[in-house]
């Protein structure tokens, strides 16, 4: 259901990166459409594979060491699903992501949501949620990170966002589209 | 089925041309009616046509090269020594044999060739066309030469111009060759061929095509039938009986002038050399490219891979790159390797319109 908000925010034809790209399921649908076209970056062999039976190209790599393999301003939109409480570098990625394309689209699930702040204050535990349903000890969600984080990080680092679908305390996604605050 | 194609007129990028050249290819599978199902494998240094032999691991029947399913061909470059037209072949115009008098040819010469071969049956676009190593090398060049012509390119283990190091190896080998007093400017006789610099560029070659961790796994610093060290220069250890092996075999095998022809085909290939960047040699190509490299390759790392994609992403050209997980080094990419089979089947079977 939130492929439908990123599909949304996403213009006919646009050129796309999608980072952590899975077994393609977003890519295949701005492809179908959308009619855009892009790539896929995976740290997973066997997500490459998945997207290879699909048709969809892929990049294997680790987009914590960054996008060097990419030139600047080269897609129109890098997306990053799902996938940000997951790196170990959050800002430079964010920062390549904003090089690399013109636009970048995030989405992570909100660890501010009312929910969660609740858990934590009855339980006094790491809150555990269907989107979040991992022990602190053994997940791989590293990043604990909230809307409000989000936009605080936003606003420190000169990131402009451009439309947030109403992320609040409500949401149990973030979905953000951002660009970069420094003139071209 | 082994069988010659006889070809006239070669241009090569030295400027030279050859009159008259032969190239041994073998096929497997059936060609369907509209002659859809073609598909090119190209060897590497040391390959022949027998592709089923040389590369049993990816092709055969219901394997990730289906022969069942593809018209596979396999042609024997020119240069080599396994039946297509090289520097022992006898030039018509002296009925004697070239040796070093045949010319230098370069990776787009042999493409040029196979491209004689693949119209002569007919075939006006491949399904794709594959290889590794210097076979990739082909590959590639197939891609920016014949962009009409491919409809998949599949390029393993490779690189888009050899690398300093990858030459510097190369040189030594070539060396060794050269500088063994039986090589006589190549006009060696077959009982006093060099063989001793042919074993030494092949155990360089042995050396490179492997890893660090796949000869400590092999042979560790084991010794061989000793006890102890023999405190003398005979071989002590097993790796350095093994490398004596590889090298004698290859000798046995393999023809010294042939090697350096091939060998110095793959230093000069640089793929970006005519169009003066790597993005501008595949602007126009129109194949989908699946470009993989080996984890513990050092003679081809993934960064030479890498290369090829970002220049081929940056011409919005599809394409799939994938670090492959294996241990050997260079030549896993013969090996059986689940990722590398899997992954070559699914790329070839959602590509292929039937």
């Amino acid at each position: 259901m939130y492929n439908t908000y990123i599909l949304n925010a996403i213009p006919n034809g646009a050129r796309v990166l999608d980072l952590g790209c899975g077994d393609g399921d977003l890519l295949d649908q701005l492809r179908k459409e959308k009619n855009c076209q892009g790539y896929g970056i995976d740290i997973q062999y066997d997500h490459i594979l998945a997207c290879t039976k699909r048709g969809i190209s892929t990049f294997h790599g680790n987009i914590d060491e960054g996008l060097s393999d990419f030139s600047d301003h080269a897609f129109d939109y890098v997306i990053l699903s799902q996938t940000l409480q997951q790196v170990t570098r959050p800002l430079y990625v964010i920062e390549e992501m904003l090089r690399v394309g013109h636009k970048a689209i995030i989405t992570f699930p909100n660890f501010g949501y009312w929910e969660i702040r609740i858990q934590l204050l009855l339980t006094g535990q790491a809150p555990k949620t269907k989107t979040l349903p991992y022990e602190w000890y053994d997940t791989p969600n590293i990043r604990v990170v909230s809307i409000r984080d989000f936009r605080h990080l936003c606003e420190q680092n000169n990131i402009k966002i451009l439309s947030d679908n109403q992320s609040n305390l409500f949401s149990k996604k973030g979905l953000f589209v951002v660009k970069s605050g420094k003139k071209d | 089925m082994s069988l010659i194609f006889k070809g006239q007129n070669l241009e090569l990028s030295s400027g030279q041309e050859l009159g008259a050249f032969e190239i041994v290819y073998t096929t497997y599978g059936t060609l369907n009616q509209n002659k859809s199902n073609a598909l090119l494998i190209c060897h590497a240094l040391s390959g022949d046509a027998d592709a089923v032999i040389w590369w049993e691991t990816q092709v055969g029947p219901g394997k990730a090269i289906d022969t069942n399913q593809y018209f596979v061909i396999c042609s024997n470059t020119i240069g080599s020594c396994y039946g297509s037209t090289g520097p022992a072949s006898i030039n018509p115009k002296t009925d004697t044999p070239y040796n070093l008098s045949f010319p230098v040819i370069t990776i787009t010469d042999m493409v040029n060739a196979q491209k004689k071969l693949i119209d002569s049956l007919d075939i006006s676009s491949l399904a794709s066309v594959i290889g590794g190593s210097m076979g990739g090398m082909q590959a590639l060049e197939w891609a920016v030469l014949y962009p009409e012509n491919i409809r998949t390119c599949v390029a393993i283990a490779t690189s888009a111009e050899l690398a300093p190091q990858a030459l510097a190896f190369n040189a030594v080998g070539r060396e060794a060759i050269i500088s063994d007093p039986n090589f006589q400017q190549g006009n060696y006789a077959e009982e006093t061929v060099p063989k001793h610099g042919l074993s030494i560029a092949r155990m360089i070659g042995h050396i490179t095509y492997r890893s660090d961790e796949s000869m400590s796994e092999k042979f560790g610093r084991r010794l061989l039938k000793k006890e102890d060290y023999g405190y003398d220069f005979s071989t002590d250890f097993e790796i350095e009986s093994y490398l004596k092996y590889q090298g004698d075999k290859f000798v046995n095998r393999f023809d010294a002038n042939s090697y350096l022809y091939l060998a110095k085909a793959m230093s000069y290939f640089d793929l970006s050399k005519k169009y003066g960047s790597l993005e501008e040699a595949f602007k126009n190509t129109q194949a989908n490219f699946l470009i993989l490299s080996i984890s513990s390759d050092w003679l081809y790392p993934a960064r030479e891979s890498k290369r090829i994609v970002k220049a081929l992403m940056k011409q919005n050209k599809p394409v799939t790159y994938c670090e492959i997980e294996a241990s050997h080094g260079h030549d896993s990419f013969l090996m059986e390797n689940d990722q590398l089979s899997k992954l070559i089947q699914s790329f070839l079977e959602n590509t292929h319109e039937k």
